[in-house]
C-alpha cells in the first residue's frame, strides 16, 4: 500500500535548496529506441524481423539468428517479479541521496528479463506490468507497476521521481484569458494542484468565462502578457521561486499563408506571442526551475508547450502560423536540453485544430478545449514528453513515420 | 569426452605462485602492480628478463593501455602475447592458455598477471564503463554495483533452493577463520557468524560481510615445461584438465547454474578422477551465493543441494571440505582482476609446498574454478582447473 502524499509544509527559507542531481545519461545510441518509445508513454522492444526473438537491453544482432534487422516495436508489458532487492547503499550521488531504492528483476510474458525500478507496490512473485519512463536525466528506464492499480499508487516515491504529477505542485499557466487556458485552470485544479497561478495580460478588461475561472478552486489571477518582457519579469520575480510547472497556453491563431497574408503585421504578431513568448518565459522562469529540480516532493518538474501538429508540417492554409510552431517547436528542443541538468522535462503536446473560434473553417474532427487539458494533466502525471492530442494530430504522426514527402503534398493540396 | 577430443596438458608444469601483498588503496598505477609481480616472477625463478618470451595479462585498471603496452612498459620482448579482460575467469582462461603455447613450443616462458590498483573513487569510474549492457540497463537502477546485481540471484537463490543467510554465512565465517593464517589477507579480525548475520544490510540480502572489499594487488606465475622447471629446481603443478565456458544458458531467466554445468563431467573424464579425488576446492567468490552454485555445478552436490553440503561440511583448511584456504576475495580482498588469480595462485602454493598461511592436511589435488564479467544480470565468463602435484 502506498502511502499518500503529504501536502509539503511551507520551506523554510533558511534552508539549503537541495541542488539537483543526475543519475548516469550515458546510453548507447541504440538504447535511445527507448528513450524515444519513453517519450510517448510506449513499451517497446527490440524484436527481430527475420526469427521474431524480442530482446533486451538493445542489441545492433539478433541472439538467436544474428540478423541486423531488429527494429524497436510495441510488445506486451505483462511479466512476473522474479526476484527484488533494497539496495541501502549506492557509489553515485544521486542515488546516494534517495536511498533506500528498490529494483527487480522481471520475467517479460514476451521472453527477456529486464532489471528494473520498482514500484513500491510490485511485490516478489507476482504479476507487473512494465513502463518505461524518462528518469530525471532525460533517458528511458523501466520500472514495474502492480498489474493492477493500487490505492495512491501515484503518490509513490519512485513513481514520482519519474513524472510529473501536478498534485502538490505550483502551476503557473501563462493566460487564462482563451479557452485552452481555462479548461487548463480547471485541470490542473481537479488534479490537486496545490496552486494554479493564472496569467492575465490587462487584468482590468473584462474577458469572456472570467466568473468561472475566479471560481474555481486554488486558482489564483496574476497579471501577466507575455509579449512585455517586464510583465514577465515582473512576476518571475514575484512568484518565480515558487512555480514547479509552466503551461504556455498563449495563443495567436490566424489563416493565411506565406503569400496569400499580404505584409509582416500579423507575423510579427504571432512570433511575439508565440516564439518570443516562449523565450521571455524560458529566459524569467527557465533558471529558478532548473534550480529547483531536487527540491522535494514539490519540486520543479516541467515546462510545457503547447503546439500545433503543424510546428511538424506546415498546412498551407494556416501557413505564417505553421512556421511560428514550427519556430516554438525547434526553440523547445533547445530548451529541453537547458533545462535537463536541473532535471526538468519540456513536455511537448500536439494538438489538431481546436474546437475554437480561430479555427472555424476548419472540418471536424476537433480538440475541445478540455480535451486538450486533460491529456496535458494526464501527460504530466504519466511524465511524457511527447503527446499527440486528436485524431488529426496523431493521423499527421503516423503519415509523417511513413512518408513525410507525402504529408506535404497533400496538406498543400 | 574421454574419447581424446581433448589432448592432456602433458608436459607442462605451473611454477612460481606470487602475490603481492595488496593495500586497500594504491597511489601507485597498475602498471607500477603489475611491474612488482613479474618482477617477483623472474626473480624466484632464476631468470632474467629476456628470458620471458610470453606474456598474458589481466587488468580493469591498466587503462588506456593492454598487454602490449606493458611489453615496452616493462622491457619485455614476448614472442606470445595475450590480453585476458575476464575478470574472475581470468586466472584460469590465461592458464590454459599458456599451457598451450608452452606445450606446442610457442613460448618458453610464460608470466602470467592480473593486477590493478585501487585509487580513491577509481571503483566508481570503472562501474560506469563497465559494459555497454550495463551503462544501458543496469546502472541507472539504483547504481547499487554488483552489489544489486547479486543480491538479485541471492534472493532468487534462496527463494528457490531454501539456503539461509547461515549458509552464506558459514562460507564467510570459515574463509576469515582461514585468512586469519594468511599474512597479506586485509581482514584480520575473527568473524562471527553472529556479527555475520546482524551486519549492516548493503542490498538485501546481501550484508556487509557479503561484499569484497575491493583494494590494489597483484598476482602471478609462471608457465613452462616440465624439464625447464626442473633444471631450473623449481616446484611446479601439473595440469589434469581445464574446463571454459561462455554465456551459458542465456535463456535461463535469472542466473542459478553457470557454465561449468555444460562440461564438468568432461572436465574429470579428462583428469581421470572424481570430486572425491579433489582435496580441496578454490572458488570464485565474489559473493557466497556464487561460491555455493560452483559446489553444485562442480559436482560436489546436485543442483539445489548446496545449502545442504554446505551444513554437512566444515570449510576452513583443516576441515572436511577445505575452501577458499587463504581466506578468498571475502577475507584478503578484491584486487580487481587479480581476484581472478587469487585462488589459483593459492592452490598453487598449497600444491607444492609453498603455503604462506593454512596448509590444507596431505593436499595432492585441487580444483579452482573461475567465475566473471556480469555485464548485465548474470555473469558470463566461467571456467575451472584440476591442479595436481608435480609427483603424482
Amino acid at each position: 500500500m502506498t502511502e499518500p502524499l503529504k501536502r509539503p509544509k511551507r520551506k523554510d527559507p533558511l534552508k539549503k535548496t537541495r541542488e539537483p542531481l543526475l543519475p548516469l545519461k550515458t546510453r548507447s545510441r541504440t538504447a535511445l529506441g527507448l528513450t524515444a518509445a519513453a517519450a510517448e508513454g510506449r513499451f517497446a522492444l527490440q524484436v527481430c524481423a527475420n526469427c521474431g526473438k524480442v530482446m533486451y537491453p538493445p542489441r545492433d544482432a539478433c541472439p538467436r539468428c544474428l540478423s541486423p534487422r531488429i527494429p524497436f516495436q510495441d510488445v506486451a508489458n505483462g511479466g512476473a517479479l522474479l526476484a527484488e532487492t533494497t539496495i541501502r547503499t549506492s557509489i553515485d550521488v544521486y542515488f546516494r541521496e534517495r536511498m533506500p531504492w528498490r529494483v527487480g528483476v522481471v520475467k517479460l510474458d514476451c521472453g527477456p528479463s529486464i532489471v528494473t525500478h520498482l514500484h513500491g507496490d510490485a511485490r516478489e512473485g507476482e504479476r507487473v506490468k512494465m513502463e518505461f519512463k524518462l528518469d530525471r536525466s532525460g533517458q528511458a528506464v523501466a520500472i514495474a507497476l502492480p498489474e493492477k492499480d493500487t490505492p495512491n499508487m501515484a503518490d509513490d516515491p519512485e513513481w514520482r521521481e519519474l513524472t510529473c504529477n501536478p498534485k502538490f505542485r505550483r502551476i503557473l499557466v501563462t493566460d487564462g484569458r482563451n479557452a485552452v487556458g481555462q479548461a487548463m485552470a480547471k485541470a490542473l485544479s481537479d488534479a490537486q494542484a496545490s496552486i494554479v497561478f493564472v496569467g492575465i495580460a490587462d487584468p482590468w478588461k473584462p474577458f469572456p468565462g472570467e466568473e468561472a475561472l475566479r471560481k474555481i478552486g486554488r486558482v489564483e489571477i496574476v497579471p501577466l502578457d507575455v509579449t512585455d518582457s517586464v510583465s514577465v519579469d515582473d512576476i518571475a520575480g514575484e512568484i518565480g521561486g515558487r512555480v514547479d510547472i509552466v503551461i504556455n497556453t498563449a495563443e495567436h491563431v490566424r489563416a493565411g499563408g506565406i503569400v496569400e497574408r499580404k505584409g509582416l503585421t500579423v507575423a510579427r504578431e504571432e512570433m511575439d506571442i508565440r516564439y518570443f513568448g516562449l523565450m521571455r518565459l524560458a529566459q524569467a522562469f527557465g533558471p529558478m526551475l532548473r534550480a529547483r529540480g531536487a527540491d522535494g516532493v514539490n519540486s520543479a518538474a516541467a515546462f510545457v508547450n503547447l503546439l500545433s501538429i503543424h510546428a511538424l508540417m506546415n498546412l498551407p492554409a494556416y501557413g505564417a502560423f505553421s512556421a511560428t510552431e514550427a519556430a516554438c517547436l525547434s526553440a523547445s528542443q533547445s530548451l529541453r536540453a537547458e533545462l535537463r541538468p536541473g532535471g526538468v522535462k519540456v513536455v511537448n503536446m500536439f494538438f489538431g485544430p481546436l474546437e475554437t473560434e480561430w479555427y472555424q473553417t476548419m472540418p471536424p474532427p476537433k480538440v475541445t478545449p478540455a480535451a486538450l487539458a486533460n491529456a496535458t494533466v494526464d501527460a504530466l502525471r504519466r511524465g511524457l514528453e511527447d503527446v499527440f492530442v486528436g485524431d488529426i494530430a496523431e493521423d499527421i504522426r503516423a503519415r509523417l513515420a511513413v512518408n513525410p514527402k507525402a504529408v506535404e503534398r497533400e496538406l498543400g493540396s | 569426452m574421454a574419447d581424446g577430443f581433448r589432448k592432456s596438458y602433458d608436459g607442462v608444469a605451473v611454477a612460481v605462485p606470487v602475490t603481492v601483498p595488496y593495500r586497500r588503496y594504491s597511489i601507485n598505477s597498475a602498471h607500477w602492480w603489475i611491474g612488482r609481480a613479474v618482477h617477483e616472477v623472474v626473480t624466484r625463478a632464476g631468470l632474467t628478463p629476456s628470458d620471458i618470451d610470453g606474456l598474458s595479462l589481466s587488468s580493469f585498471t591498466v587503462g588506456p593501455d593492454t598487454a602490449i603496452g606493458l611489453t615496452q612498459h616493462l622491457g619485455l620482448s614476448p614472442r606470445w602475447l595475450d590480453h585476458i579482460p575476464l575478470g574472475g575467469a581470468s586466472g584460469v582462461v590465461a592458464l590454459r592458455r599458456a599451457a598451450r603455447a608452452v606445450q606446442c613450443g610457442d613460448a618458453d616462458f610464460i608470466v602470467c598477471v592480473a593486477a590493478d590498483t585501487n585509487h580513491v573513487d577509481s571503483f566508481r569510474n570503472m562501474l560506469t564503463t563497465f559494459s555497454r549492457f550495463a551503462q544501458d540497463a543496469v546502472y541507472p537502477y539504483g547504481s547499487g554495483g554488483p552489489n544489486a546485481g547479486f543480491a538479485l540471484i541471492t534472493r532468487h537463490y534462496m527463494n528457490r533452493y531454501g539456503a539461509t543467510r547461515e549458509d552464506f554465512g558459514k562460507i564467510c565465517v570459515a574463509q576469515r577463520a582461514n585468512s586469519l593464517h594468511f599474512p597479506f589477507a586485509l581482514m584480520k579480525k575473527p568473524l562471527s557468524l553472529e556479527e555475520y548475520l546482524s551486519a549492516r544490510p548493503i542490498s538485501d540480502p546481501i550484508h556487509l560481510y557479503d561484499c569484497v572489499m575491493p583494494c590494489a594487488g597483484a598476482e602471478a606465475f609462471l608457465v613452462c615445461r616440465e624439464d625447464a622447471a626442473r633444471s631450473l629446481d623449481l616446484a611446479a603443478v601439473h595440469i589434469l584438465g581445464t574446463i571454459e565456458r561462455h554465456n551459458a544458458f542465456p535463456d535461463d531467466p535469472i542466473q542459478f547454474r553457470g557454465g561449468w554445468a555444460m562440461d564438468i563431467d568432461e572436465l574429470y573424464a579428462v583428469a581421470g578422477i572424481t570430486p572425491e579425488d579433489v582435496d580441496f576446492l578454490q572458488t570464485y567468490d565474489d559473493y557466497p551465493v556464487i561460491c555455493m552454485m560452483q559446489i553444485e555445478d562442480l559436482g560436489f552436490c546436485r543442483k539445489g543441494e548446496g545449502a545442504e553440503f554446505i551444513r554437512a561440511h566444515t570449510l576452513t583448511a583443516d576441515g572436511s571440505f577445505p575452501h577458499n584456504v587463504s581466506g578468498g576475495q571475502l577475507s584478503v580482498g578484491q584486487a580487481g582482476a587479480a581476484g581472478g588469480y587469487l585462488g589459483l595462485v593459492e592452490a598453487l602454493r598449497q600444491l607444492t609446498g609453498a603455503t604462506l598461511g593454512a596448509k590444507v592436511p596431505e593436499a595432492r589435488v585441487g580444483l579452482v574454478s573461475g567465475f566473471g564479467m556480469i555485464t548485465y544480470d548474470r555473469g558470463l565468463a566461467s571456467g575451472a582447473v584440476l591442479l595436481a602435484e608435480a609427483d603424482r
